[in-house]
Protein backbone atom coordinates (compact mmCIF):
# COMPACT_ATOMS: atom_id res chain seq x y z
CA UNK A 1 0.00 0.00 0.00
CA UNK A 2 0.90 3.70 -0.34
CA UNK A 3 3.74 3.02 -2.74
CA UNK A 4 3.19 6.28 -4.57
CA UNK A 5 4.30 8.22 -1.48
CA UNK A 6 7.86 6.85 -1.69
CA UNK A 7 10.20 8.42 -4.25
CA UNK A 8 12.64 5.50 -3.85
CA UNK A 9 9.99 3.17 -5.22
CA UNK A 10 9.97 4.99 -8.52
CA UNK A 11 13.16 3.07 -9.18
CA UNK A 12 13.05 -0.47 -10.36
CA UNK A 13 13.92 -2.07 -7.01
CA UNK A 14 12.36 -4.54 -4.64
CA UNK A 15 13.38 -3.33 -1.22
CA UNK A 16 13.20 -6.09 1.38
CA UNK A 17 15.69 -4.83 3.95
CA UNK A 18 13.32 -2.83 6.11
CA UNK A 19 14.84 -4.27 9.26
CA UNK A 20 18.00 -2.33 8.43
CA UNK A 21 16.23 0.87 7.52
CA UNK A 22 12.96 1.92 5.98
CA UNK A 23 12.29 4.10 2.95
CA UNK A 24 11.14 7.67 3.47
CA UNK A 25 7.86 9.13 2.22
CA UNK A 26 7.93 12.37 0.29
CA UNK A 27 6.47 14.29 3.24
CA UNK A 28 9.51 13.48 5.38
CA UNK A 29 11.91 14.48 2.64
CA UNK A 30 9.98 17.69 1.99
CA UNK A 31 10.00 18.60 5.66
CA UNK A 32 13.79 18.22 5.77
CA UNK A 33 14.11 20.56 2.83
CA UNK A 34 11.58 22.94 4.34
CA UNK A 35 13.79 23.42 7.38
CA UNK A 36 16.88 24.15 5.31
CA UNK A 37 15.03 26.45 2.95
CA UNK A 38 12.60 28.27 5.22
CA UNK A 39 13.85 28.52 8.80
CA UNK A 40 17.38 27.20 8.94
CA UNK A 41 18.32 28.57 12.36
CA UNK A 42 19.56 26.94 15.56
CA UNK A 43 17.26 25.55 18.23
CA UNK A 44 16.76 26.77 21.78
CA UNK A 45 18.12 30.23 21.00
CA UNK A 46 14.84 31.82 19.93
CA UNK A 47 15.53 35.54 19.84
CA UNK A 48 14.10 36.04 16.38
CA UNK A 49 11.22 34.68 14.35
CA UNK A 50 12.81 31.87 12.40
CA UNK A 51 14.64 30.62 15.48
CA UNK A 52 11.41 30.64 17.39
CA UNK A 53 9.86 28.64 14.55
CA UNK A 54 12.65 26.07 14.91
CA UNK A 55 11.90 25.67 18.60
CA UNK A 56 8.24 25.23 17.88
CA UNK A 57 8.82 22.61 15.22
CA UNK A 58 11.42 20.78 17.30
CA UNK A 59 9.19 20.62 20.35
CA UNK A 60 6.24 19.65 18.19
CA UNK A 61 8.09 16.47 17.26
CA UNK A 62 8.69 15.76 20.93
CA UNK A 63 5.02 16.09 21.56
CA UNK A 64 4.16 13.77 18.66
CA UNK A 65 6.63 11.18 19.98
CA UNK A 66 5.12 11.46 23.43
CA UNK A 67 1.68 10.70 22.06
CA UNK A 68 2.97 8.03 19.70
CA UNK A 69 4.34 5.95 22.58
CA UNK A 70 1.81 7.28 25.06
CA UNK A 71 4.34 8.69 27.49
CA UNK A 72 3.06 10.69 30.45
CA UNK A 73 5.33 13.73 30.24
CA UNK A 74 7.12 15.60 27.49
CA UNK A 75 10.33 15.58 29.53
CA UNK A 76 10.39 11.80 29.22
CA UNK A 77 11.30 12.07 25.53
CA UNK A 78 15.03 12.61 24.89
CA UNK A 79 16.31 13.00 21.35
CA UNK A 80 19.51 11.15 20.55
CA UNK A 81 21.28 10.12 17.35
CA UNK A 82 19.65 6.69 17.33
CA UNK A 83 18.75 3.57 19.28
CA UNK A 84 22.41 2.75 19.78
CA UNK A 85 23.15 6.05 21.45
CA UNK A 86 19.99 5.79 23.54
CA UNK A 87 21.02 2.38 24.87
CA UNK A 88 24.55 3.59 25.59
CA UNK A 89 23.17 6.60 27.39
CA UNK A 90 21.17 4.59 29.88
CA UNK A 91 23.75 1.87 30.40
CA UNK A 92 26.62 4.30 30.83
CA UNK A 93 24.77 7.28 32.26
CA UNK A 94 22.43 5.45 34.63
CA UNK A 95 23.19 1.80 35.29
CA UNK A 96 26.95 2.35 35.61
CA UNK A 97 26.27 4.36 38.75
CA UNK A 98 23.52 2.16 40.08
CA UNK A 99 24.77 -1.38 39.66
CA UNK A 100 27.41 -2.98 41.83
CA UNK A 101 29.82 -5.81 41.21
CA UNK A 102 27.94 -9.08 41.22
CA UNK A 103 24.63 -7.55 40.15
CA UNK A 104 23.07 -9.34 37.21
CA UNK A 105 21.68 -8.07 33.91
CA UNK A 106 19.56 -10.48 31.90
CA UNK A 107 19.48 -10.31 28.10
CA UNK A 108 19.05 -13.04 25.47
CA UNK A 109 21.21 -14.49 22.76
CA UNK A 110 19.09 -12.90 20.07
CA UNK A 111 19.76 -9.29 21.06
CA UNK A 112 21.28 -6.78 18.69
CA UNK A 113 24.87 -5.67 19.38
CA UNK A 114 23.54 -2.32 20.62
CA UNK A 115 21.84 -4.14 23.50
CA UNK A 116 24.78 -6.45 24.18
CA UNK A 117 28.07 -4.61 23.93
CA UNK A 118 27.29 -1.74 26.34
CA UNK A 119 26.37 -4.36 28.96
CA UNK A 120 29.52 -6.37 28.24
CA UNK A 121 31.49 -3.18 28.68
CA UNK A 122 29.83 -2.59 32.03
CA UNK A 123 30.62 -6.17 33.04
CA UNK A 124 34.27 -5.58 32.22
CA UNK A 125 34.50 -2.28 34.06
CA UNK A 126 32.09 -2.68 37.00
CA UNK A 127 32.08 -6.42 37.54
CA UNK A 128 28.37 -6.93 36.88
CA UNK A 129 27.29 -10.24 35.30
CA UNK A 130 25.48 -10.48 31.98
CA UNK A 131 23.42 -13.65 31.70
CA UNK A 132 20.92 -14.99 29.19
CA UNK A 133 17.28 -15.87 29.51
CA UNK A 134 17.02 -19.27 27.78
CA UNK A 135 14.85 -19.22 24.67
CA UNK A 136 12.26 -21.88 23.88
CA UNK A 137 12.24 -24.14 20.81
CA UNK A 138 10.95 -21.33 18.62
CA UNK A 139 13.69 -19.05 20.04
CA UNK A 140 11.04 -17.10 21.97
CA UNK A 141 11.32 -15.55 25.41
CA UNK A 142 8.72 -16.87 27.82
CA UNK A 143 7.77 -15.69 31.27
CA UNK A 144 8.31 -19.23 32.59
CA UNK A 145 11.91 -19.29 31.40
CA UNK A 146 12.48 -15.87 32.88
CA UNK A 147 11.10 -17.00 36.23
CA UNK A 148 13.48 -19.93 36.21
CA UNK A 149 16.59 -17.82 35.87
CA UNK A 150 16.09 -14.69 37.93
CA UNK A 151 17.99 -14.50 41.19
CA UNK A 152 18.08 -11.95 44.00
CA UNK A 153 21.04 -10.44 42.16
CA UNK A 154 19.02 -9.73 38.98
CA UNK A 155 18.67 -5.96 38.67
CA UNK A 156 17.93 -5.36 34.98
CA UNK A 157 16.16 -7.15 32.15
CA UNK A 158 17.06 -5.64 28.79
CA UNK A 159 15.28 -6.99 25.72
CA UNK A 160 14.29 -6.13 22.19
CA UNK A 161 10.52 -5.78 21.85
CA UNK A 162 10.87 -7.47 18.46
CA UNK A 163 14.18 -9.14 17.59
CA UNK A 164 15.86 -8.36 14.32
CA UNK A 165 16.56 -11.91 13.09
CA UNK A 166 13.82 -14.10 14.59
CA UNK A 167 11.21 -11.36 14.56
CA UNK A 168 9.38 -12.60 17.64
CA UNK A 169 7.34 -10.17 19.71
CA UNK A 170 8.30 -10.40 23.36
CA UNK A 171 5.60 -10.44 26.06
CA UNK A 172 6.86 -7.14 27.40
CA UNK A 173 3.90 -6.29 29.59
CA UNK A 174 3.99 -9.59 31.48
CA UNK A 175 7.76 -9.42 31.80
CA UNK A 176 7.64 -5.88 33.17
CA UNK A 177 4.93 -6.74 35.68
CA UNK A 178 6.90 -9.69 36.97
CA UNK A 179 10.17 -7.75 36.94
CA UNK A 180 8.77 -4.89 38.96
CA UNK A 181 7.37 -7.27 41.57
CA UNK A 182 10.99 -8.29 42.01
CA UNK A 183 12.48 -4.78 41.89
CA UNK A 184 14.07 -5.34 38.52
CA UNK A 185 14.42 -2.56 35.94
CA UNK A 186 13.10 -3.18 32.42
CA UNK A 187 14.83 -1.74 29.35
CA UNK A 188 13.15 -2.25 25.98
CA UNK A 189 14.98 -1.90 22.68
CA UNK A 190 12.09 -0.97 20.39
CA UNK A 191 14.17 -0.45 17.23
CA UNK A 192 12.38 -3.21 15.32
CA UNK A 193 8.93 -2.76 16.79
CA UNK A 194 8.39 0.99 16.83
CA UNK A 195 7.23 1.32 13.24
CA UNK A 196 5.37 -1.98 13.15
CA UNK A 197 3.24 -2.50 16.25
CA UNK A 198 1.66 -0.04 18.70
CA UNK A 199 3.78 0.90 21.70
CA UNK A 200 2.22 2.17 24.93
CA UNK A 201 4.95 2.73 27.51
CA UNK A 202 2.47 3.29 30.32
CA UNK A 203 0.48 0.18 29.60
CA UNK A 204 3.65 -1.89 29.13
CA UNK A 205 5.08 -0.16 32.21
CA UNK A 206 8.67 -0.26 30.99
CA UNK A 207 11.36 1.85 32.66
CA UNK A 208 13.30 2.77 29.54
CA UNK A 209 12.56 2.39 25.84
CA UNK A 210 14.84 3.18 22.91
CA UNK A 211 14.41 3.44 19.17
CA UNK A 212 15.59 5.05 15.92
CA UNK A 213 13.53 7.25 13.61
CA UNK A 214 15.00 5.73 10.45
CA UNK A 215 13.31 2.39 11.03
CA UNK A 216 9.89 4.04 11.00
CA UNK A 217 10.03 6.08 7.78
CA UNK A 218 11.95 8.86 9.50
CA UNK A 219 15.35 10.38 8.84
CA UNK A 220 18.68 8.82 9.85
CA UNK A 221 20.59 10.32 12.74
CA UNK A 222 17.58 10.72 15.05
CA UNK A 223 16.69 8.46 17.92
CA UNK A 224 14.68 8.54 21.10
CA UNK A 225 15.32 7.58 24.65
CA UNK A 226 12.16 7.29 26.69
CA UNK A 227 12.52 6.93 30.44
CA UNK A 228 10.17 7.26 33.36
CA UNK A 229 10.65 10.80 34.59
CA UNK A 230 11.77 9.86 38.07
CA UNK A 231 14.48 7.63 36.57
CA UNK A 232 15.60 10.01 33.82
CA UNK A 233 16.24 12.61 36.53
CA UNK A 234 19.12 10.40 37.62
CA UNK A 235 20.62 9.79 34.20
CA UNK A 236 23.95 11.53 34.02
CA UNK A 237 24.68 13.28 30.73
CA UNK A 238 27.50 11.60 28.82
CA UNK A 239 27.92 14.56 26.52
CA UNK A 240 28.56 17.93 28.07
CA UNK A 241 28.48 21.30 26.41
CA UNK A 242 26.21 23.98 25.06
CA UNK A 243 22.47 24.03 25.46
CA UNK A 244 22.36 21.71 28.44
CA UNK A 245 23.98 23.90 31.08
CA UNK A 246 22.17 26.55 33.08
CA UNK A 247 25.28 28.46 33.96
CA UNK A 248 28.92 27.92 34.67
CA UNK A 249 31.60 30.08 36.19
CA UNK A 250 35.30 30.11 36.66
CA UNK A 251 35.13 27.82 39.63
CA UNK A 252 34.19 24.88 37.40
CA UNK A 253 30.77 24.77 38.94
CA UNK A 254 28.21 23.80 36.34
CA UNK A 255 24.50 23.84 36.85
CA UNK A 256 22.61 21.62 34.48
CA UNK A 257 19.28 22.48 32.98
CA UNK A 258 16.23 20.33 33.54
CA UNK A 259 15.08 17.43 31.42
CA UNK A 260 15.00 16.90 28.54
CA UNK A 261 17.55 19.58 27.59
CA UNK A 262 20.05 18.32 30.14
CA UNK A 263 20.54 15.18 28.06
CA UNK A 264 20.65 16.93 24.68
CA UNK A 265 23.93 18.85 24.68
CA UNK A 266 25.17 20.61 21.58
CA UNK A 267 23.30 21.51 18.42
CA UNK A 268 21.06 18.53 17.73
CA UNK A 269 20.06 17.04 14.39
CA UNK A 270 17.47 19.79 13.97
CA UNK A 271 16.44 18.97 10.41
CA UNK A 272 16.14 15.31 11.30
CA UNK A 273 14.06 15.83 14.43
CA UNK A 274 11.75 18.25 12.64
CA UNK A 275 11.29 15.91 9.67
CA UNK A 276 10.68 13.01 12.04
CA UNK A 277 7.34 14.63 12.88
CA UNK A 278 6.14 13.85 9.37
CA UNK A 279 7.11 10.19 9.73
CA UNK A 280 4.99 9.89 12.86
CA UNK A 281 2.06 11.63 11.21
CA UNK A 282 2.46 9.41 8.19
CA UNK A 283 2.43 6.16 10.16
CA UNK A 284 -0.48 7.39 12.25
CA UNK A 285 -2.41 8.18 9.09
CA UNK A 286 -2.15 4.57 7.98
CA UNK A 287 -2.47 3.10 11.46
CA UNK A 288 -0.12 0.68 13.19
CA UNK A 289 -2.79 -1.98 13.53
CA UNK A 290 -3.31 -1.97 9.80
CA UNK A 291 0.45 -2.03 9.17
CA UNK A 292 1.03 -4.98 11.43
CA UNK A 293 -1.93 -6.92 10.04
CA UNK A 294 -0.69 -6.41 6.50
CA UNK A 295 2.89 -7.41 7.32
CA UNK A 296 1.72 -10.61 8.97
CA UNK A 297 -0.37 -11.53 5.93
CA UNK A 298 2.43 -10.75 3.52
CA UNK A 299 4.89 -12.72 5.60
CA UNK A 300 2.60 -15.72 5.78
CA UNK A 301 2.12 -15.59 2.02
CA UNK A 302 5.90 -15.68 1.54
CA UNK A 303 6.59 -18.35 4.14
CA UNK A 304 3.89 -20.63 2.75
CA UNK A 305 5.68 -20.56 -0.57
CA UNK A 306 9.23 -20.83 0.73
CA UNK A 307 8.29 -23.83 2.82
CA UNK A 308 7.57 -25.77 -0.37
CA UNK A 309 11.08 -25.26 -1.71
CA UNK A 310 12.94 -28.33 -0.44
CA UNK A 311 16.42 -26.82 -0.18
CA UNK A 312 15.34 -23.75 1.76
CA UNK A 313 15.87 -23.91 5.51
CA UNK A 314 13.59 -21.49 7.32
CA UNK A 315 14.97 -20.29 10.63
CA UNK A 316 11.69 -18.79 11.85
CA UNK A 317 8.61 -20.39 10.35
CA UNK A 318 6.44 -18.75 12.95
CA UNK A 319 6.76 -15.06 13.65
CA UNK A 320 4.38 -12.23 14.33
CA UNK A 321 6.44 -9.61 12.56
CA UNK A 322 7.52 -9.12 8.96
CA UNK A 323 10.90 -10.82 9.30
CA UNK A 324 11.82 -14.06 7.53
CA UNK A 325 15.27 -15.60 8.03
CA UNK A 326 16.42 -18.54 5.95
CA UNK A 327 19.25 -20.25 4.13
CA UNK A 328 19.55 -22.01 0.81
CA UNK A 329 21.21 -25.34 1.53
CA UNK A 330 24.82 -25.46 0.39
CA UNK A 331 25.02 -21.85 -0.73
CA UNK A 332 26.47 -19.08 1.36
CA UNK A 333 23.90 -16.41 2.17
CA UNK A 334 25.94 -13.63 0.67
CA UNK A 335 26.04 -15.38 -2.70
CA UNK A 336 22.24 -15.49 -2.70
CA UNK A 337 22.04 -11.81 -1.81
CA UNK A 338 24.41 -11.14 -4.65
CA UNK A 339 22.28 -13.18 -7.04
CA UNK A 340 19.08 -11.40 -5.99
CA UNK A 341 20.82 -8.07 -6.39
CA UNK A 342 21.18 -8.82 -10.09
CA UNK A 343 17.39 -8.61 -10.17
CA UNK A 344 17.38 -5.43 -8.09
CA UNK A 345 16.14 -7.23 -5.01
CA UNK A 346 17.62 -5.90 -1.78
CA UNK A 347 17.91 -8.46 1.00
CA UNK A 348 20.41 -8.67 3.80
CA UNK A 349 22.91 -11.49 4.31
CA UNK A 350 24.91 -11.99 7.46
CA UNK A 351 24.55 -12.20 11.19
CA UNK A 352 22.54 -8.95 11.37
CA UNK A 353 24.55 -7.72 14.37
CA UNK A 354 23.14 -10.58 16.44
CA UNK A 355 26.46 -12.36 16.66
CA UNK A 356 25.65 -14.50 19.66
CA UNK A 357 22.46 -15.82 18.11
CA UNK A 358 24.46 -18.52 16.36
CA UNK A 359 24.74 -20.34 19.70
CA UNK A 360 20.98 -20.47 19.73
CA UNK A 361 19.98 -21.30 16.14
CA UNK A 362 23.14 -23.13 15.13
CA UNK A 363 23.95 -21.09 12.04
CA UNK A 364 26.21 -18.07 11.74
CA UNK A 365 24.72 -16.34 8.77
CA UNK A 366 21.30 -16.10 7.21
CA UNK A 367 19.40 -14.25 4.55
CA UNK A 368 16.89 -11.89 6.02
CA UNK A 369 13.81 -10.60 4.28
CA UNK A 370 12.06 -7.88 6.25
CA UNK A 371 8.88 -6.48 4.76
CA UNK A 372 7.01 -3.25 5.35
CA UNK A 373 3.60 -1.98 4.33
CA UNK A 374 4.79 -0.78 0.92
CA UNK A 375 5.93 -4.25 -0.12
CA UNK A 376 3.57 -6.24 -2.31
CA UNK A 377 2.44 -9.80 -3.00
CA UNK A 378 3.89 -9.47 -6.51
CA UNK A 379 7.29 -8.76 -4.98
CA UNK A 380 7.03 -11.92 -2.90
CA UNK A 381 6.15 -13.88 -6.05
CA UNK A 382 9.20 -12.52 -7.81
CA UNK A 383 11.45 -13.44 -4.88
CA UNK A 384 10.02 -16.94 -4.67
CA UNK A 385 10.36 -17.46 -8.39
CA UNK A 386 14.03 -16.51 -8.28
CA UNK A 387 14.67 -18.80 -5.33
CA UNK A 388 12.80 -21.72 -6.91
CA UNK A 389 15.51 -22.64 -9.35
CA UNK A 390 18.69 -23.81 -7.66
CA UNK A 391 20.57 -24.33 -10.92
CA UNK A 392 19.81 -20.80 -11.97
CA UNK A 393 21.13 -19.53 -8.65
CA UNK A 394 24.35 -21.49 -9.02
CA UNK A 395 24.74 -20.29 -12.56
CA UNK A 396 24.10 -16.63 -11.91
CA UNK A 397 25.43 -16.00 -8.43
CA UNK A 398 29.07 -15.60 -9.48
CA UNK B 1 38.32 -17.62 -21.18
CA UNK B 2 35.19 -19.62 -21.81
CA UNK B 3 32.47 -18.50 -19.39
CA UNK B 4 31.15 -21.99 -18.75
CA UNK B 5 34.58 -23.34 -17.96
CA UNK B 6 35.25 -20.42 -15.67
CA UNK B 7 32.00 -21.01 -13.80
CA UNK B 8 32.66 -24.72 -13.60
CA UNK B 9 36.08 -24.27 -12.05
CA UNK B 10 34.87 -21.72 -9.52
CA UNK B 11 31.84 -23.75 -8.52
CA UNK B 12 33.90 -26.90 -8.21
CA UNK B 13 36.34 -25.22 -5.84
CA UNK B 14 33.38 -23.73 -3.94
CA UNK B 15 31.40 -26.90 -3.53
CA UNK B 16 34.37 -29.24 -3.13
CA UNK B 17 37.18 -27.09 -1.85
CA UNK B 18 40.59 -28.69 -1.54
CA UNK B 19 42.48 -28.62 1.76
CA UNK B 20 39.51 -27.55 3.82
CA UNK B 21 40.29 -28.83 7.27
CA UNK B 22 40.63 -27.34 10.74
CA UNK B 23 44.18 -27.73 12.04
CA UNK B 24 45.09 -27.89 15.71
CA UNK B 25 48.75 -28.86 15.22
CA UNK B 26 50.78 -26.00 16.68
CA UNK B 27 53.47 -26.31 14.05
CA UNK B 28 51.08 -24.57 11.67
CA UNK B 29 50.92 -20.79 11.64
CA UNK B 30 47.30 -19.66 11.80
CA UNK B 31 46.09 -16.49 10.12
CA UNK B 32 42.56 -15.11 9.92
CA UNK B 33 41.25 -13.13 6.98
CA UNK B 34 37.95 -11.34 7.04
CA UNK B 35 36.35 -8.66 4.96
CA UNK B 36 35.15 -5.62 6.81
CA UNK B 37 32.28 -4.96 4.45
CA UNK B 38 30.95 -8.50 4.30
CA UNK B 39 30.70 -11.66 6.31
CA UNK B 40 33.52 -13.76 4.86
CA UNK B 41 35.69 -15.20 7.56
CA UNK B 42 38.50 -17.63 6.77
CA UNK B 43 41.32 -19.14 8.80
CA UNK B 44 44.40 -20.30 6.95
CA UNK B 45 46.91 -22.71 8.51
CA UNK B 46 50.42 -22.75 7.07
CA UNK B 47 53.20 -25.26 7.71
CA UNK B 48 56.61 -23.92 6.72
CA UNK B 49 59.66 -26.18 6.83
CA UNK B 50 63.11 -25.22 5.53
CA UNK B 51 61.74 -22.19 3.75
CA UNK B 52 59.12 -24.24 1.91
CA UNK B 53 55.34 -24.13 2.25
CA UNK B 54 54.95 -27.80 3.08
CA UNK B 55 51.23 -27.74 3.76
CA UNK B 56 48.35 -25.29 3.88
CA UNK B 57 44.78 -25.82 5.09
CA UNK B 58 41.80 -23.56 5.65
CA UNK B 59 38.46 -23.43 7.38
CA UNK B 60 35.71 -20.88 7.95
CA UNK B 61 32.70 -19.51 6.15
CA UNK B 62 32.81 -17.44 3.03
CA UNK B 63 31.10 -16.77 -0.28
CA UNK B 64 31.66 -18.70 -3.49
CA UNK B 65 34.35 -16.36 -4.77
CA UNK B 66 36.32 -16.22 -1.50
CA UNK B 67 36.06 -19.95 -0.89
CA UNK B 68 37.08 -20.95 -4.39
CA UNK B 69 39.83 -18.38 -4.45
CA UNK B 70 41.22 -19.77 -1.20
CA UNK B 71 41.07 -23.32 -2.47
CA UNK B 72 42.85 -22.41 -5.71
CA UNK B 73 45.45 -20.29 -3.94
CA UNK B 74 46.34 -23.07 -1.54
CA UNK B 75 46.60 -25.63 -4.31
CA UNK B 76 49.03 -23.38 -6.13
CA UNK B 77 51.13 -22.39 -3.12
CA UNK B 78 51.81 -25.77 -1.57
CA UNK B 79 55.39 -26.82 -2.28
CA UNK B 80 56.59 -23.32 -3.17
CA UNK B 81 59.46 -21.52 -1.46
CA UNK B 82 58.53 -18.42 0.51
CA UNK B 83 59.97 -16.20 -2.21
CA UNK B 84 58.10 -17.97 -5.00
CA UNK B 85 54.90 -17.90 -2.99
CA UNK B 86 55.19 -14.15 -2.52
CA UNK B 87 55.82 -13.84 -6.23
CA UNK B 88 52.67 -15.82 -6.98
CA UNK B 89 50.64 -13.67 -4.62
CA UNK B 90 51.95 -10.38 -6.06
CA UNK B 91 51.19 -11.62 -9.54
CA UNK B 92 47.62 -12.58 -8.57
CA UNK B 93 47.02 -9.23 -6.91
CA UNK B 94 48.36 -7.45 -9.97
CA UNK B 95 45.83 -9.29 -12.12
CA UNK B 96 42.90 -8.40 -9.89
CA UNK B 97 44.07 -4.79 -9.71
CA UNK B 98 44.27 -4.60 -13.53
CA UNK B 99 48.04 -4.19 -13.55
CA UNK B 100 50.55 -6.06 -15.65
CA UNK B 101 50.85 -9.72 -14.71
CA UNK B 102 52.27 -13.00 -15.90
CA UNK B 103 49.45 -15.29 -17.01
CA UNK B 104 51.61 -18.39 -17.08
CA UNK B 105 52.27 -18.27 -13.33
CA UNK B 106 48.61 -18.24 -12.33
CA UNK B 107 47.31 -21.66 -13.36
CA UNK B 108 43.64 -21.94 -12.27
CA UNK B 109 43.96 -18.53 -10.59
CA UNK B 110 43.32 -17.11 -14.05
CA UNK B 111 39.57 -17.69 -13.56
CA UNK B 112 39.47 -14.36 -11.69
CA UNK B 113 40.99 -12.36 -14.54
CA UNK B 114 37.73 -10.51 -15.09
CA UNK B 115 36.72 -10.07 -11.48
CA UNK B 116 37.73 -6.40 -11.69
CA UNK B 117 34.50 -5.86 -13.59
CA UNK B 118 32.59 -6.60 -10.39
CA UNK B 119 34.01 -4.10 -7.97
CA UNK B 120 32.15 -5.49 -4.99
CA UNK B 121 33.65 -8.95 -5.53
CA UNK B 122 37.29 -7.99 -6.01
CA UNK B 123 37.86 -8.14 -2.28
CA UNK B 124 36.31 -11.61 -2.17
CA UNK B 125 38.90 -12.95 -4.58
CA UNK B 126 41.72 -11.21 -2.70
CA UNK B 127 40.53 -12.22 0.76
CA UNK B 128 42.78 -15.24 1.38
CA UNK B 129 45.82 -13.46 -0.06
CA UNK B 130 45.77 -10.65 2.50
CA UNK B 131 46.50 -12.75 5.57
CA UNK B 132 48.97 -15.19 4.08
CA UNK B 133 50.99 -12.43 2.46
CA UNK B 134 51.57 -10.80 5.84
CA UNK B 135 52.75 -14.08 7.30
CA UNK B 136 55.10 -14.81 4.43
CA UNK B 137 56.57 -11.31 4.41
CA UNK B 138 57.15 -11.67 8.15
CA UNK B 139 58.96 -14.96 7.66
CA UNK B 140 61.04 -13.50 4.87
CA UNK B 141 62.14 -10.55 7.00
CA UNK B 142 63.02 -12.89 9.85
CA UNK B 143 65.23 -14.88 7.53
CA UNK B 144 66.95 -11.78 6.22
CA UNK B 145 67.41 -10.21 9.63
C1 LIG C 1 16.93 -4.80 17.50
C2 LIG C 1 17.80 -3.63 17.16
N1 LIG C 1 18.29 -2.88 18.15
C3 LIG C 1 19.06 -1.81 17.91
C4 LIG C 1 19.41 -1.45 16.64
C5 LIG C 1 20.31 -0.28 16.43
O1 LIG C 1 19.71 0.75 15.76
P1 LIG C 1 20.57 1.97 15.20
O2 LIG C 1 21.66 1.39 14.35
O3 LIG C 1 19.60 2.79 14.43
O4 LIG C 1 21.14 2.71 16.37
C6 LIG C 1 18.93 -2.20 15.57
C7 LIG C 1 19.31 -1.85 14.17
O5 LIG C 1 19.49 -2.70 13.33
C8 LIG C 1 18.11 -3.31 15.84
O6 LIG C 1 17.62 -4.08 14.84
Amino acid sequence: MNREDFPMLEQDIIYLDNGATTLKPKSVIDKTVEYYEKYSANAHRGDYDISYKVDQEYENTRSLVKDYIHAKYLEEIIFTSGATESLNLIVRGFFTNLLEAGDEVLITQSEHAANVIPWFHLANTNGICVNYIPLDDNHYVTLENLKKVITPKTKVISLAHITNVIGDIRPVKEIAEFAHQNNIFVVIDAAQSIGHIPTDVQDLDVDFLTFSAHKMCGPTGVGVLYGKKELLEHVEPLILGGGMNESFDNEHEVYFKDLPTRLEAGTPNIAGVIAFSEAIKYINSIGLDKISEYEKKLRKYLVDKLIDIPYIDLINIESDSGIVAFNVAGIFSQDIAYYLNKYNICVRAGNHCAKILKNEVGVNNTLRVSVYFYNTYEEMDMLVELLSDRDKILKEML
Amino acid sequence: MDENLRREIILDHYQNPKNRETVTDEKYIKVNSNNESCIDNINIYILVEDGILKDIKFDGEACAISTSSTSIMIKNLIGKTIDDAIKYINNFEAMVDEKEYDEALLKEGIVYNEIYKQNNRKNCALLPYKGIKNVLNGLKNQKNA
